[in-house]
């Protein structure tokens, strides 16, 4: 089926956002999810199916330019 | 415009010829006092580019010394400052900008004790920091003391920013949750960042502490703005804020600051 994954039309098979994080590689941990305009809780990405015209952002964590442990 | 000295109206006269900032805006920019996180990659155009528009007051918090590793992107830095202080290095180059300008330095770091007493003294708080722990601390430090908070962050080609006005639009915990598990988001150190894409993310922050302190313009909030410098691309996701939100939703849960566990740091 077809979504939206970060602005670029996909075809996805189907199954849930933990299904999708897995194919391609994403650790559910180091992303946040928002789905049709909605953050999903990470304890939800296991139950949430993906519909036809989904529109799917991943936000990823991104630090800074500072050594760790420094501030 | 009469309390400006004529080096002042010299100095700042392109900002003072625009409209939306003119002689009061100008004003204002000079009585606003932002507190920088962080005297790194980000910190760097932050410090500079606010030093050189005439910000009154620059607070930049930061417990590292000068590395070699740092001179690709951390530009407050020059090579004869190996091994100064951060903090000193930065507010060197900002007076040297702007003599008008007052630096307060803190060699420390930012911690659930330090925090609330320091954003006291601030109006608008510039988050430059590479620490997951710590942007979670400087979110809620910003909800609690109702402080406009500007986001950014970079790794590898990627870059994003965000402005939060507490309680208002989408805060740093209505998106991101919980601080990632130790070690499982790979650093700058890491990981490689190109220095540039620092310049770039941070010169947004400087811009919208600049549109925060005049009061102009449509501000990065409710909109997640992410730069890839590989593709030359700019996208926005639009954000809502989330009436889950430990810190800022309906039934917060998180009352108190947390000191997350602090990363081994890695000398």
């Amino acid at each position: 089926m077809q979504i939206r994954i970060n602005g670029k039309h996909e075809e996805v098979k189907e199954g849930t956002i933990l299904d999708l994080l897995k194919a391609r590689n994403v650790e559910p941990e180091m992303v946040s999810v928002e789905l049709n305009s909605k953050i999903l809780e990470r304890t939800d990405y296991v139950a949430t199916n993906i519909k036809e015209g989904d529109v799917i952002e991943f936000l990823y964590f991104m630090g800074g330019g500072v050594a760790e442990g420094a501030i | 415009m009469s309390n400006f000295t004529e080096e002042q109206i010299k100095r700042y006269s392109r900002h003072i010829i625009l409209p939306e900032v003119g002689g009061k805006g100008q004003k204002k920019i000079m009585e606003t006092k932002v507190l920088i996180i962080g005297a790194g990659g980000l910190g760097s155009p932050i410090g500079l580019y606010l030093a050189a528009a005439g910000i009154g007051r620059i607070g930049i918090i930061d417990g590292d010394v000068v590395d070699l590793s740092n001179l690709q992107r951390q530009v407050f830095h020059h090579t004869a400052d190996l091994n100064k202080p951060k903090v000193e290095s930065a507010r060197e180059k900002m007076e040297a900008i702007n003599p008008d300008l007052e630096v307060t330095t803190y060699n420390d770091r930012l911690s659930a004790k330090n925090i609330m007493t320091l954003f006291s003294e601030y109006d608008i708080i510039a988050d430059g920091t590479d620490n997951f722990p710590t942007k979670f601390l400087v979110n809620d430090a910003a909800i609690f003391a109702n402080k406009p908070l500007v986001h950014g962050g970079i790794l590898r080609f990627d870059g994003q920013a965000m402005t939060i006005i507490p309680h208002q639009s989408t805060c740093y915990r209505c998106i991101f949750h919980n601080p990632p598990p130790q070690g499982l988001v790979p650093s700058c150190q890491e990981a490689g960042v190109l220095g540039v894409v620092a310049g770039v993310i941070g010169t947004i922050q400087a811009t919208e502490v600049l549109k925060l302190a005049v009061g102009k313009g449509r501000l990065l909030t409710d909109r997640l703005l992410t730069y890839n410098a590989l593709r030359s691309k700019f996208r926005e996701v639009k954000l809502h804020k989330n009436p889950k939100c430990q810190v800022c939703g309906e039934k917060p849960t998180i009352k108190e600051l947390i000191d997350y566990e602090q990363p081994v740091c890695a000398i």
